[in-house]
């Protein structure tokens, strides 16, 4: 683990048609990943027969994936001395001897019109067994769909537990220097940082992404008035609501577990405090009551308890409350800064910006040990949410004038970036599943 | 406890400031139409995202709006004590400090004796710590500099408060000259 850490480095550039497509700044994706060298699954990803008809390289696609997970290492394709494309025609000892565990292969077929369907294998190289076989059928367009969904297979089939490939990630960019020439997007692209597109535009602030439950909406904060009010808009069809501009602060929305509620903050009151909205009636209930701040509401996974941030013992701490309100527990003790608590999947842990004077980290406390890890090196990391599927731990990072996105494994180990040519990058959401 | 009280008597009327904010009369389409509707002129681009949605991307125009645009030359005029209009705070605090009382009484006191003006108090943080917790810190400047005034016989009417967080720096840069110019609440005439 220490020491033995090895820094692969992967740059690409989104192509310029895609970049006039989809008409927003272009982004660089760049992909710095370290981790661990005796941690990572050596694999092969075979070329798919016929992918060369497809605007992107399925197999590349898929490796990158898997590698960009820092669960694999995936076989360089010159090293390959043979492509199988059907189980009959893997030889095992090949694969062996280049020290592989696993391997995929597959094949593209057009199957009429606009669409193709992948039919691909996972093989045990060890065992010399299929682990498992899959149909996927997809549209022309959705070749780098169907790979991340490809990858999600087999990082299920070799880990047992699913992958968050084939998701989402929804960000702030700000661009132009100075308060004039300033220019809010909130984004959403692929979780490789391809297919960006912006769902919102505007020239005042917008903050605080949250992704309803299933996926199919995003609520916000947008200071278009020149006051913060609280939106709901649906994806597809760009239609939105105004959830919430009351008098002061409308911020940090929060969608309970089922999507029938957000939680959000409202200093209407004088100061702020954590409320929860019912969607379908309107109904608002205050569920925290204290003269000082309150606010960054998060629901935990069984949608019975709120963590949140309050300056209520001085310095900025995560406390819980009850969803319904009632007495308040204090959760962190180490630091003097711990905000933006937000639970894991599973709800045993919560991540947080961690911070002293001017060094603000990424950390994760298991809620039974109540044991803090910090897992980034700062010095301003913010705004952290999970993967889906827990397996990292999304956050905002800056350096001198830039702001990017990065990833962390929740072990420490596997470190990523993600950079948006000219500008900030900020707020990330990772969507559901 | 006097000290104490009036600080308290502060901060309820400051409450009753944030409450005055809710019906100033800007337009907001959203409130007729229900749901937004895409490309009003100076408003915000929406675009639609998924399957069968083309890929967003137009841009919002314009939207600069007036900041200091008071008729009155002593507001612009670099010898009159007005014409500073920004008030800086140490870090993690809204204590409004002793170098800057001036500026703020002077403040107040012109809109003491100019009843009909109204200002927005806009409060900011640096860009250090959460974006959320910055929101309601920047409030709490805002409401700090609002109290002082209202002390001074300005009254709910003329007072708007705006907290905008970490997100509108007055400088880029991630060191302490950055930071101590960016922690502030600027006092914004919107014209009388």
């Amino acid at each position: 683990m220490h020491g033995m850490t090895e820094i692969l480095r992967v740059v690409r550039w989104l192509p310029s048609l895609l970049m006039l497509w989809v008409g927003v700044a272009y982004a660089e994706l760049q992909v710095d990943i370290s981790r661990g060298v005796e941690g990572a699954i050596p694999i092969a990803i075979a070329p798919f027969a016929n992918q060369e008809e497809l605007a992107d390289p399925i197999s590349e696609v898929v490796a990158a994936d898997l590698r960009r997970s820092g669960r694999f290492q995936p076989l360089s394709e010159d090293r390959m001395q043979e492509r199988p494309v059907t189980p009959e025609q893997v030889q095992f000892g090949i694969w062996q001897a280049l020290g592989q565990d696993y391997i995929a292969i597959g094949q593209v077929q057009r199957i009429g019109g606009g669409d193709y369907q992948a039919d691909f294998h996972v093989l045990d190289v060890i065992r010399g067994a299929t682990l498992t076989s899959y149909k996927l059928p997809f549209r022309a367009g959705e070749a780098r769909r169907a790979a991340h969904r490809i990858a999600d297979v087999i990082y299920q089939a070799i880990l047992g537990e699913p992958g968050a490939f084939a998701t989402r990630v929804a960000y702030v960019t700000v661009s132009g220097e100075g308060s004039k020439a300033r220019h809010y997007r909130l984004q959403i692209a692929d979780t490789d940082g391809y297919n960006p597109e912006t769902v919102l535009s505007s020239v005042e602030p917008i903050m605080s992404p949250a992704w309803s439950p299933d996926g199919s909406q995003i609520a916000y904060v947008s200071f278009e008035n020149r006051t913060s009010a609280i939106f709901v808009q649906t994806l597809a069809t760009g239609e939105r609501r105004k959830v919430s501009d009351a008098p002061g602060i409308n911020g940090a929305p929060a969608f309970s577990p089922d999507g029938g509620k957000l939680a959000l903050t409202l200093s209407k009151e004088g100061n702020p405090d954590i409320y929860v909205k019912d969607l379908a009636s309107g109904a608002l209930r205050k569920i925290t009551d204290y003269d000082g701040i309150d606010t960054e509401p998060n629901w935990s996974p069984d949608g019975r308890s709120i963590v949140f941030t309050s300056d209520r013992g001085g310095k900025p701490q995560l406390y819980l409350v009850p969803a319904e309100g009632g007495a308040v527990r204090r959760l962190t003790y180490e630091g003097d800064y711990n905000a933006r608590g937000v639970f894991s999947p599973d709800g045993r842990s919560l991540a947080m910006v961690h911070g002293t004077r001017n060094h603000y980290r990424i950390a994760v406390m298991d809620l039974a040990s109540r044991a803090l890890r910090v897992l980034t090196q700062g010095p301003l990391d913010e705004s952290p949410g999970f993967a889906p599927n827990g397996s990292m731990i999304l956050y905002a990072a800056r350096t001198g004038n830039s702001g990017h996105l990065a990833a962390v494994s929740i072990d420490g180990k596997v470190h990523q970036t993600l950079r948006v040519e000219g500008g900030l990058v900020r707020e990330p959401a990772w969507s559901p599943l | 406890m006097n000290l104490i009280k009036a600080i308290l008597v502060m901060g309820l009327s400051a409450s009753l400031v944030l409450a005055g904010c809710a019906k100033k009369g800007d337009t907001r389409p959203e409130d007729q139409a229900g749901v937004g509707l895409e490309g009003s002129a100076a408003g915000p681009q929406i675009g639609k995202y998924g399957p069968g949605g083309t890929a967003g991307g137009a841009y919002g125009g314009g939207g600069a709006y007036g900041r200091g645009g008071a008729g009155d030359p002593a507001l612009n005029d670099p010898s009159s004590p007005l014409y500073k209009k920004i008030v800086y705070f140490d870090y993690d605090s809204s204590e409004v400090l002793p170098e800057y009382v001036p500026i703020v009484n002077a403040h107040a006191g012109y809109l003491a004796s100019h009843p009909n003006v109204v200002v927005t108090l806009e409060g900011h943080c640096d860009e250090r710590g959460s974006p959320e917790y910055n929101i309601a810190l920047g409030e709490q400047r805002a409401k700090s500099v609002a109290n002082m005034m209202r002390y001074q016989g300005v009254t709910d009417g003329q007072l708007q408060l705006v907290s905008f967080g970490e997100e509108k720096p007055a400088v880029p840069g991630s060191d302490e000259s950055a930071w101590a110019q960016n922690r502030r609440v600027e006092i914004v005439y919107s014209g009388n």
